[in-house]
C-alpha cells in the first residue's frame, strides 16, 4: 500500500479495521475524539457497529460483552476516561478475554488538562483495577509504530486471552505522519471455541468473574500468573539507539523518547557517549535492556514525575544509577532541556 | 505575490490538509508585503497545532493575531472572540483567516457571512492528495462542495499542498498538481499556489515552472525539530 498522511487518531482506526476490528464502544474525550468519530463513519460501511456509550463505564462493559461473544472489538479514551474504565478492565482481565484499548494520555491527575502527557504509566502498567492481574501495554514512539502496534494488539490479545492497552499520548494522537499498513507477524491463534455465540445446539459456555471459594480463586490466579510468565518471556520488547559504546543511557518511551533521540544526536555530535534505550512494551517490562556493563548512569526522561523510575531501578539493580528529568501536566520537554540535563549529569565526561 | 490576492483571504480545506501551516507562512509573507496584516485563528476543531500557538512569533513580525479562544490557549471550548469582526469592516487591514478543518470547521464562517463583502474575499482550498477523502479529483470536488455549502462562500482558488512531511519528493508535488489541474478544468477554479518546504524537498527548483499557480516556498512553523 502507498503511504498516506494520517493523524495518529485516524491511523488507529485504519489499523484496527485492517486487523478485523468490527465493533467500537466509546465515549468522547479530548485529545482522542477523532478515533470514535472515524469509527462512527467507517464501521457501518463494513457491517460492523459503532456505539457511543452513555459513559466510559458503559463502554468498557460493552467491550466486555463483545469480547465474550468472540468479536474483535476495542474502545479508546484518554486518561480520566481510562480511570473510569478500571472496574471493567479488571473484569475483562479476570475473564481472560481478548480486547484492545487505546489510551491517548493527557495531563492529570483528576480531570487534569488536555495537553499531552505520560501520566498513566502507573495506572496502566501497574494496574488500576483490583486484584492480581496484568494487562499487556504497548508504547508506540511514532504514528507508524502506533499503526503497527494497534494491528498487532488484536493478535496478541487473541493469542493469550489478554487485554492489550496501546499506551500513547495526545501528541501522537494529534500528530500527522506518513504511514503504511503492514501485515503483522503471524501468531498462533486458536479458534474462539469458548465464545458466547447463542444457543446453537452445543454445550453452554460460561464466562464469569465471581469465585466464592477462596482456594478456587487462588488456583485461578496461580494459573493466570503461569500465563503471565510466558508473556514476560516472549513479549518484552525494546529498541536501542546509539547504545554500542554508550556510557550514559537515556531511558524513555513514546513522545518523550522522540525528543530524547534528537538530543542524543546533538550530544553525540559534541562527543558525548550517550544512547537511548526505548521500551516498546511497558508490561512486560524489558528488564534485560537496562543491564549494561558500560553504562554509568541511566537518564530517565518522561512526561510525568518519573513513573518508570522504579522499573528501571529493578532492572539495573541500583536506584542511585538513575537520574530523572521530565515535565508534567501537559508541558512538553525540549531538546535543549534534555541536553542540558544530560550534560549536568555527565559533567565533562566525553 | 500575496499582495495580489483579495483583502480578506480565508483558508479552508479538508481536515489535516495543512491549512494552518499554509496560513502562518502566508501571514509572514503578508507581513513583508502589506501595511497592516492580521491573522485570525477560527479553528474550533483542533486542540493542538493551532496558529494561535505562534502568537508571540507572529506579533514580533508585525502581524496582529486574533485568537478565536476567549479564555486561554488550552481551552477547547468552541467560543469565538468578537475581535474577529474588526478587520472584516476596517479596510486598512489585510486579513487572513485560518478556518478549522472540513465542513465542520467551515461552518463557523456562516456566522460572519452578513458582515463580509464577498467581493473582498479570496476563499482558498488547501489540498493534500495524500490525506484521506481528497485523494483524487472526484473526492476533492466533493469536499469542495461540502465546504461551500457549509460556509456559504465559493472557493476562488486551489492550493496544492500535497506532501508526506519529511518524505516529500518532487514527484509527490507533481502528482498533486496533476489532480488539481483536473479539478481546475472541471470546476474552472484556478490553482492559486503550489507549496513546497524548500529546506526539505531535494531539487525543488525543478518544480517552479512546472506547477500550477504561483510557487509558494514554505518553512515549518508548527512542527518542532524533533517531529
Amino acid at each position: 500500500m502507498a503511504k498516506v498522511l494520517l493523524k495518529g487518531n485516524e491511523a488507529v482506526v485504519r489499523a484496527a479495521i485492517e486487523a478485523g476490528c468490527k465493533y467500537f464502544f466509546g465515549y468522547p474525550i479530548t485529545p482522542q475524539n477523532e478515533i470514535p468519530e472515524y469509527f462512527s463513519k467507517e464501521l457501518p460501511k463494513i457491517g460492523g457497529a459503532f456505539v457511543q456509550g452513555e459513559s466510559e463505564v458503559a463502554s468498557i462493559n460493552m467491550l466486555y460483552g463483545a469480547a465474550a461473544a468472540g468479536a474483535r472489538a476495542m474502545t479508546s479514551s484518554s486518561s480520566p476516561g481510562i480511570a473510569l474504565m478500571q472496574e471493567g478492565i479488571g473484569y475483562i482481565s479476570k475473564a481472560e478475554l481478548p480486547a484492545v484499548i487505546v489510551n491517548m494520555m493527557r495531563g492529570g491527575p483528576g480531570l487534569g488538562g488536555i495537553q499531552p502527557s505520560q501520566s498513566d504509566y502507573h495506572m496502566c502498567v501497574k494496574g488500576g483495577s483490583n486484584g492480581d492481574y496484568h494487562n499487556i501495554v504497548l508504547a508506540p514512539g511514532n504514528v507508524q509504530e502506533l499503526v503497527d502496534m494497534v494491528q498487532e494488539a488484536f493478535d496478541i490479545a487473541d493469542q493469550y486471552g489478554m487485554l492489550v492497552i496501546v499506551l500513547a499520548d495526545g501528541l501522537i494522537g494529534q500528530m500527522m505522519e506518513p504511514v503504511e499498513l503492514r501485515k503483522p507477524k503471524e501468531r498462533p491463534i486458536q479458534p474462539k471455541t469458548w465464545a458466547l455465540t447463542g444457543p446453537n445446539g452445543g454445550k453452554p459456555h460460561r464466562i464469569y468473574n465471581l469465585k466464592l471459594q477462596a482456594p478456587d480463586l487462588e488456583q485461578d490466579n496461580i494459573d493466570l500468573f503461569k500465563k503471565y510468565a510466558v508473556i514476560e518471556k516472549n513479549e518484552a520488547r525494546y529498541e536501542d539507539y546509539m547504545m554500542e559504546d554508550a556510557e550514559y543511557a537515556f531511558a524513555s518511551y513514546g513522545t518523550a523518547s522522540r525528543v530524547v533521540r534528537t538530543a542524543v544526536d546533538k550530544l553525540r555530535a559534541e562527543g558525548y557517549k550517550v544512547g537511548l534505550v526505548r521500551p516498546q512494551t511497558l508490561w512486560p517490562f524489558p528488564y534485560e535492556a537496562f543491564q549494561r556493563k558500560n553504562v554509568k548512569k541511566y537518564l530517565d526522561v518522561e512526561l510525568n514525575m518519573g513513573q518508570m523510575i522504579d522499573d528501571v531501578a529493578i532492572a539495573c539493580g541500583d536506584k542511585n544509577m538513575i537520574e530523572f528529568f521530565g515535565h508534567t501536566g501537559g508541558v512538553l520537554i525540549t531538546v535543549d532541556e534534555v541536553c542540558e540535563f544530560a550534560k549536568k549529569v555527565m559533567g565533562g565526561a566525553k | 505575490m500575496v499582495v495580489d490576492d483579495k483583502r480578506i483571504r480565508i483558508i479552508t480545506g479538508y481536515y489535516g490538509s495543512g491549512k494552518t501551516e499554509f496560513a502562518v507562512n502566508y501571514a509572514y509573507k503578508m507581513a513583508r508585503e502589506v501595511k497592516r496584516p492580521a491573522i485570525a485563528d477560527l479553528d474550533i476543531v483542533n486542540v493542538y497545532f493551532r496558529s494561535r500557538e505562534k502568537t508571540k512569533e507572529m506579533e514580533e513580525a508585525g502581524i496582529e493575531v486574533i485568537s478565536s479562544s476567549v479564555v486561554e490557549d488550552n481551552c477547547d471550548m468552541p467560543a469565538l472572540s468578537s475581535r474577529i469582526t474588526v478587520p472584516f469592516l476596517d479596510k486598512s487591514y489585510d486579513y487572513i483567516i485560518d478556518l478549522g478543518g472540513s465542513e465542520v470547521g467551515a461552518k463557523v464562517l456562516g456566522r460572519f457571512g452578513d458582515l463580509i463583502d464577498k467581493n473582498e474575499v479570496d476563499f482558498f482550498m488547501v489540498v493534500n492528495i495524500f490525506r484521506p477523502e481528497t485523494g483524487n479529483e472526484d473526492e476533492i470536488i466533493h469536499q469542495m462542495r461540502l465546504l461551500e455549502q457549509m460556509s456559504g462562500f465559493k472557493i476562488t482558488g486551489l492550493v496544492n499542498n500535497s506532501n508526506l512531511i519529511h518524505e516529500t519528493r518532487v514527484e509527490d508535488i507533481l502528482e498533486g498538481d496533476a489532480y488539481l489541474r483536473k479539478v481546475s478544468e472541471l470546476t474552472k477554479i484556478p490553482i492559486r499556489y503550489t507549496t513546497c518546504m524548500v529546506d526539505e524537498v531535494q531539487q525543488y527548483s525543478a518544480l517552479i515552472d512546472k506547477v500550477g499557480g504561483e510557487f509558494f516556498p514554505m518553512s515549518y512553523n508548527m512542527r518542532t525539530i524533533w517531529m
